[in-house]
C-alpha cells in the first residue's frame, strides 16, 4: 500500500511538473498580460538604487496600463513584471535570468541595476535570444561585445564627463586645460575615465594627476594633497556615491581650491542634502533632469513625471527611476510597431526605435546604446544650506549659467 | 609625477600627518581585536561590521539633531551590550573550539550584521557633519581637518583609559589573568565566562568609538566593514598580541607607509603595498623563528 501511495505521489508530481513546464512555455503573454522579467537588487549594496529602478518600472507599468495598455493585432494587453531579488550579486543575477527565461517562460527582459549586473545578465539573454531593454548599465563594454538583443536607454559611461572637459576648455578660451582625475577601480568609473582621456586628446588637454582609487578606500587625502600642490584647471572624480561624498567632505575639510570640480553620482549620493553648502559649485553628470523640455503623452514632461513620482513614492525621482520608466515606454512602442509577440520581430522593432520620451530622445546605436540623448551637467547651487541642482550644460537645455571659476575656500562663507 | 612628494617638502608633512592621524584610529580598532584575540583566541571577522554599526549609532543621534561627537560616548555604551549579547548568543559556543570555527562563526555574524544594517539604515552611503573646521599650518600649505585631529585625540584618550583600567581594576586583572592562562585563572576563582563576555563587550565598545569617529571623518555604508577588519588584522599581525604600544606604533606605521606608498607608487598600489609589506614581515618573522629553532637544536 505504502509503495503504491509513493508511486501515486511520484506520478502526480510528474504530471504537475509537466503541466507547469507546458503552461510556462506560453507565459510570455498570459491572457491579457505581457509578462516581462527582471532581476533587481532589492537587498545588498545596490538596494537603494535597485528600489529606485523598480519604482521607475512600476510607475511606468501602472501608467501604461491605465492609459490603455499595449495594442497588438487589435487587442489591448497590459504589462506585468516578474521580479526576483538578485541580492546585488552578479552570479545570482545570471541564475535568476536563466530562471526567468527557462522556468517562468519570460520572453522579454528589463535590465537590473548597475553595469556589473547587466554584464552578468546580458550573455544569458543573448544566449536565449531574449530582447532586454535596460536602463541602468552604462558601461561602455556592454556595447562593444556585439550583443544583438541588448538595448540601453541611457548614454554610455564614457560620455558622462566629456561635456565637462569641453566646458573647461571653452572657459579657458579654447585652449587645452590641466586635468587632475581620480577614479575608482571598477568597470563604470574606468569607462568614465576613458571618456576623459578621449576628451583630453581631442582638446589638447593635459592630464597631470591620474589616480585610480582602490574600491576599499574611503580616504582621498593623498590625491587631494597632490591636487593642492599641482593646481589643475579641473578636478574630475568618479567613485559612485562613496566617491562623491568622500570627495566633497575632504575637499571642503582640506580647503582644496580648484576652479572646476566635476563628478558623477551626485544625486544618488544626495550630495546637496548630506553636505549642504559644502557641495556648492560641484558639477555633476546626469542622465536626466526634471527641468529638461522633453515630452511624451504618458508622463507629459519631466516636471510632471517628478510630481507624479513624488506623489506615488514620496521622494523626488533620481535619474535611475526616470530611465527605468523610459525602458517600458520603449517596449510598448516596439510591441506596437512589431504588431506581434514574436521575439525576433520585437527585437527588429527595437532596433528601429526612434522616439521621444519625457526622459529624452531614444535611438539605438549598433551596439545597443542610446545615441540620441546627450548627457547633461548640473551644478549645485545653494542659498544658505538649501541647495538645488541646476542644469548648466549642454547649452540647449541649460536653465542657468555655469558658475566659473569656483571661489576660493577663503572667500566662501 | 611619481616623485612629486620629493619636490614639494610640504607634501611630506601633509602625508605624514594624514597617515599618523588615520593610523591612530585604526590602531584603536586593532587594539580591540588584539585584546579579544589574546584573551579568547578568536579572530573576529565581524570587527569591521561592529565598527560600522557603531558609526550608524552615531549617525542616528546625528539625525536626531544631537552633535555626532556625542557618539563617542553613547555608541560604546550601546555597543558594549551588543558585544555582550553576541557573546552570550554565539561566541560562547565557539570560544574553546579551534580557530577555524570561530572564523566561520564571526564571518556569519558579519553577514548578518551587514544585512541587518542594510535593512535598518538603507544602502545609501551616509556621512555625519561635525562642522569642526580645519587647522591650517605653514601658510595654508598643510591642511588638517579638525575632525581627524579630534578622532585621533579621542582614540588616544580611550586607549590610555583602557590601559589604566586593565592595570588597576579587578576585571582588568581578571582579563589579563585569563589571557595568560585560562585554566589557572579558573582554578583561582576567576569567572572566565564573565571575563570572556566582558572582553567581547569591551572590544565591541572600542569598535563603537571608532565607528562614531569614522562617521564624522570618513563615510558609512553597510558593506564597508571588511577593510577595517583586514586593516586591524594586519596591524595585530605586525604588532603581535598583548602589546599595546606595539599596536599603536604599528597602526601609525602602516598609516604612514600607506600614505607614502600612495605618493611614490601611485594610488592604485597603495593597498597592495601594505599587503606586500605584511607578506615581507611574515616571511621575515618565519625566517627569524627558523633560525632560533636551529639554535635550540
Amino acid at each position: 500500500m505504502n509503495k503504491i501511495a509513493k508511486l501515486f505521489v511520484t506520478f502526480i508530481s510528474a504530471i504537475t511538473l509537466a503541466l507547469v513546464s507546458f503552461t510556462s512555455s506560453f507565459a510570455k503573454v498570459e491572457g491579457e498580460y505581457i509578462v516581462l522579467g527582471s532581476a533587481i537588487s532589492l537587498t545588498g549594496k545596490y538596494s537603494s538604487n535597485g528600489v529606485h529602478t523598480q519604482n521607475g518600472y512600476n510607475m511606468a507599468v501602472e501608467r501604461i496600463n491605465k492609459m490603455g495598455g499595449v495594442e497588438v493585432q487589435g487587442k489591448k494587453y497590459k504589462f506585468e513584471i516578474i521580479y526576483y531579488d538578485d541580492e546585488s550579486n552578479p552570479k545570482r543575477a545570471a541564475q535568476l535570468a536563466e530562471r526567468l527565461i527557462k522556468q517562468d517562460g519570460v520572453h522579454y527582459m528589463l535590465g537590473p541595476y548597475s553595469s556589473g549586473l547587466t554584464k552578468a545578465i546580458a550573455p544569458v539573454t543573448e544566449k536565449y535570444k531574449i530582447p532586454m531593454v535596460e536602463a541602468n548599465g552604462a558601461s561602455r563594454s556592454l556595447f562593444t561585445k556585439g550583443y544583438k538583443y541588448l538595448f540601453a536607454v541611457l548614454s554610455p559611461a564614457n560620455q558622462y564627463l566629456e561635456v565637462a572637459i569641453d566646458l573647461a576648455v571653452e572657459k579657458n578660451g579654447g585652449k587645452g586645460v590641466k586635468i587632475a582625475q581620480a577614479f575608482e577601480q571598477d568597470a563604470f568609473s574606468q569607462d568614465v575615465r576613458l571618456g576623459i582621456l578621449d576628451a583630453a586628446k581631442r582638446t589638447g588637454s593635459e592630464i597631470i594627476i591620474d589616480d585610480k582609487l582602490p574600491k576599499e578606500l574611503n580616504d582621498m587625502a593623498a590625491t587631494l594633497a597632490k591636487v593642492k600642490a599641482v593646481k589643475p584647471d579641473v578636478l574630475v572624480v568618479s567613485g559612485h556615491t562613496k566617491g562623491a561624498l568622500t570627495a566633497i567632505r575632504q575637499i571642503s575639510e582640506m580647503k582644496v581650491d580648484v576652479p572646476m570640480l566635476a563628478m558623477t553620482h551626485c544625486d544618488a549620493a544626495k550630495l546637496s542634502k548630506q553636505h549642504g553648502k559644502k557641495s556648492e559649485f560641484a558639477l555633476c553628470a546626469s542622465q536626466w533632469h526634471k527641468n529638461l523640455s522633453y515630452k511624451d503623452k504618458f508622463f507629459g514632461s519631466g516636471k510632471k513625471y517628478a510630481k507624479d513620482f513624488q506623489k506615488e513614492f514620496g521622494y523626488d525621482p533620481p535619474y535611475q527611476s526616470a530611465e527605468s520608466s523610459a525602458a517600458l515606454l520603449v517596449f510598448k512602442d516596439a510591441f506596437e510597431r512589431a504588431n506581434s509577440f514574436d521575439r525576433d520581430a520585437v527585437r527588429d522593432a527595437l532596433v528601429d526605435t526612434e522616439m521621444q520620451t519625457f526622459y529624452g530622445n531614444i535611438k539605438f546605436g549598433p551596439g545597443g546604446q542610446n545615441v540620441a540623448k546627450p548627457m547633461i551637467l548640473f551644478q549645485v547651487r545653494c542659498k544658505g544650506d538649501d541647495c538645488e541642482n541646476r542644469v548648466v550644460a549642454p547649452t540647449k537645455w541649460a536653465s542657468d549659467k555655469f558658475y566659473h571659476p569656483i571661489p576660493k575656500w577663503s572667500e566662501r562663507s | 609625477m611619481d616623485f612629486l612628494i620629493f619636490k614639494a617638502p610640504m607634501l611630506m608633512v601633509q602625508a605624514s600627518l594624514d597617515g599618523i592621524l588615520l593610523g591612530i584610529l585604526f590602531a584603536l580598532i586593532a587594539y580591540g581585536m588584539a585584546l579579544q584575540w589574546g584573551v579568547m583566541n578568536i579572530i573576529n571577522i565581524a570587527q569591521g561590521d561592529l565598527v560600522i554599526l557603531g558609526g550608524y549609532i552615531a549617525y542616528t543621534i546625528y539625525l536626531w539633531g544631537i552633535h555626532p561627537a556625542w557618539g563617542v560616548i553613547i555608541s560604546p555604551i550601546i555597543m558594549f551590550f551588543v558585544g555582550w549579547a553576541l557573546y552570550k548568543l554565539v561566541i560562547n559556543k565557539v570560544v574553546d573550539r579551534d580557530l577555524f570555527i570561530s572564523i566561520l562563526a564571526t564571518f556569519g555574524i558579519a553577514i548578518v550584521f551587514q544585512q541587518l544594517m542594510n535593512f535598518i539604515f538603507g544602502a545609501d552611503v551616509v556621512v555625519a557633519q561635525s562642522e569642526y573646521g580645519t587647522t591650517m599650518l605653514f601658510d595654508n600649505s598643510v591642511t588638517l581637518p579638525n575632525s581627524k585631529i579630534f578622532s585621533a585625540f579621542i582614540s588616544v584618550l580611550y586607549a590610555i583609559a583602557l590601559v589604566i583600567y586593565m592595570r588597576k581594576s579587578k576585571l582588568g586583572r581578571a582579563i589579563r589573568a585569563t589571557a595568560q592562562n585560562a585554566r589557572a585563572a579558573k582554578i583561582l576563582g576567576v569567572d572566565t565566562e564573565k571575563v570572556y563576555a566582558a572582553t567581547f563587550g569591551i572590544n565591541a565598545a572600542l569598535c563603537g568609538i571608532a565607528g562614531a569617529l569614522i562617521s564624522i571623518t570618513l563615510t558609512l555604508h553597510p558593506y564597508v566593514g571588511l577593510p577595517y577588519t583586514v586593516r586591524s588584522f594586519m596591524i595585530v599581525i605586525v604588532a603581535g598580541l598583548g602589546n599595546l604600544p606595539a599596536v599603536a606604533v604599528s597602526g601609525m606605521g602602516l598609516g604612514l607607509f600607506e600614505e607614502f606608498a600612495d605618493y611614490i607608487l601611485g594610488t592604485e598600489f597603495r593597498i597592495g603595498a601594505v599587503f606586500l609589506l605584511l607578506v615581507l614581515i611574515l616571511v621575515y618573522r618565519r625566517f627569524k623563528l627558523s633560525k632560533k629553532r636551529e639554535y635550540l637544536k
